[in-house]
């Protein structure tokens, strides 16, 4: 903590995230060019997530905050969750959609 | 805008004071990731319904230089860390160099993006009337296209429009050559106008991040910033890590997915 009351995150720290980070970016271009089937997005998306959270905790001093702002932080991805939860939720029970064609008959056919 | 550091009457502290600034720079966040949520959202959906022509359509973006503006970014927002804890230690003069050294790197990311989006262009990849996915496999000497990359490139377009041909005839429609054709240039539209315009937008952003920093600069080299103030530097820095954050799920969600097909 300095002086007047703020924490100051020391340089160290701040290179062994960005050295993370760099290495995460590695090995996500290296795990896509491998074929893992459905994994491939899971895999990238939590290598994502995770260089997500470092940037939120250190480089935006998130883990240092006051709980009111971290309750903020955590807020803005709930309502994201409720936005993409509730949407794909939709799109994922409903009967498949025929229309993959450009041809707009083919739209009008699969109204029926 | 209070520029000096000064206690404003509602508030108590100080401390209080640079709570509240950045309290509501975050609220301010919170915004903007439901205004990029929602792009990414409908990119979701899309990219499910149309899972070949996005695949084939993102993988003719520079992987090279997508990875290369990664890193940079990346250590653009090392960069802006670095001045935030100079202004904190109150180092004058640090300030002012780390944060031309982010203006520099997020210039080199604009430079890198204004490169990709005119190869876009004569490679007829930009929507609209000449938007035309054969146009690197069928003249690959204009797109630079040769050995491996030119039969990927053949293999992929092909094949995505074999989909769609089989599609179209399963559907019984009249000219499924044609049909397929098109279907494939319209859904790989699609993935090309969800690219510009999340990218574009997240440019937009960098360029309005661009701003602030000079605006930051011309500041810190007046002196203004130091342990006791340095409320500006915190929260433009807070902005440019979230941009930050925004091109790590861009970049493996439009240029890496598909990329083990190849």
């Amino acid at each position: 903590m300095s002086e007047n009351g703020h924490h100051v995150v020391s340089p160290k720290i701040y290179a062994t995230i960005l050295a993370a980070l760099l290495l995460g970016t590695y090995i996500t271009v290296q795990a896509a060019k491998i074929d893992l089937g459905p994994w491939n997005i899971v895999l990238a998306l939590t290598i994502a997530v995770t260089k997500m959270t470092l940037v939120i905790l250190f480089f935006m001093h998130g883990k240092y905050s006051p709980r009111r702002t971290q309750l903020v932080i955590i807020s803005g991805f709930f309502w994201l969750a409720i936005m993409l939860g509730l949407t794909l939720m939709d799109y994922g029970t409903r009967h498949p959609e025929p229309s993959r064609s450009a041809n707009p008959s083919a739209i009008l056919t699969h109204r029926v | 805008m209070h520029r000096t550091g000064e206690l404003y009457g509602q508030f108590k502290t100080l401390d209080q004071q640079k709570e509240t600034a950045t309290l509501g720079m975050w609220i301010f966040l919170v915004t903007e990731i439901l205004f990029f949520g929602g792009l990414f959202l409908t990119y979701t959906i899309n990219r499910h319904q149309f899972p070949t022509a996005f695949g084939i359509a993102g993988n003719m973006l520079s992987l090279p230089l997508g990875f290369a503006n990664t890193i940079v970014l990346i250590a653009s927002s090392f960069t802006m860390a670095m001045s935030v804890w100079s202004a904190q230690t109150s180092r004058k003069k640090a300030i002012v160099v780390w944060l031309i050294a982010t203006l520099v790197l997020g210039g080199v990311f604009l430079g890198v993006k204004v490169k990709e989006y005119k190869d876009k262009f004569d490679h007829h990849l930009v929507p609209g009337y000449h938007f035309d996915i054969t146009y690197c496999r069928n003249n690959p000497s204009a797109c630079g296209l040769s050995g491996k990359a030119l039969d990927d490139e053949k293999k992929e377009v092909d094949e995505a429009i074999k989909v769609e041909k089989e599609y179209a005839q399963q559907q019984g429609f009249a000219d499924p050559a044609t049909t397929g054709m098109a279907a494939v240039n319209a859904h790989a539209q699609l993935y090309f106008s969800l690219y510009f315009g999340m990218t574009g937008l997240h440019a937009l952003h960098m360029i309005v991040g661009a701003g602030l920093l000079l605006y930051l600069i011309l500041e810190a080299r007046k002196g203004r910033f130091d342990a006791n103030y340095n409320t500006p530097v915190e929260n433009i820095g807070l902005y440019w890590h979230f941009v930050d954050i925004v091109w790590i799920f861009l970049f493996p969600l439009l240029y890496l997915i598909n990329r083990h097909l190849v």
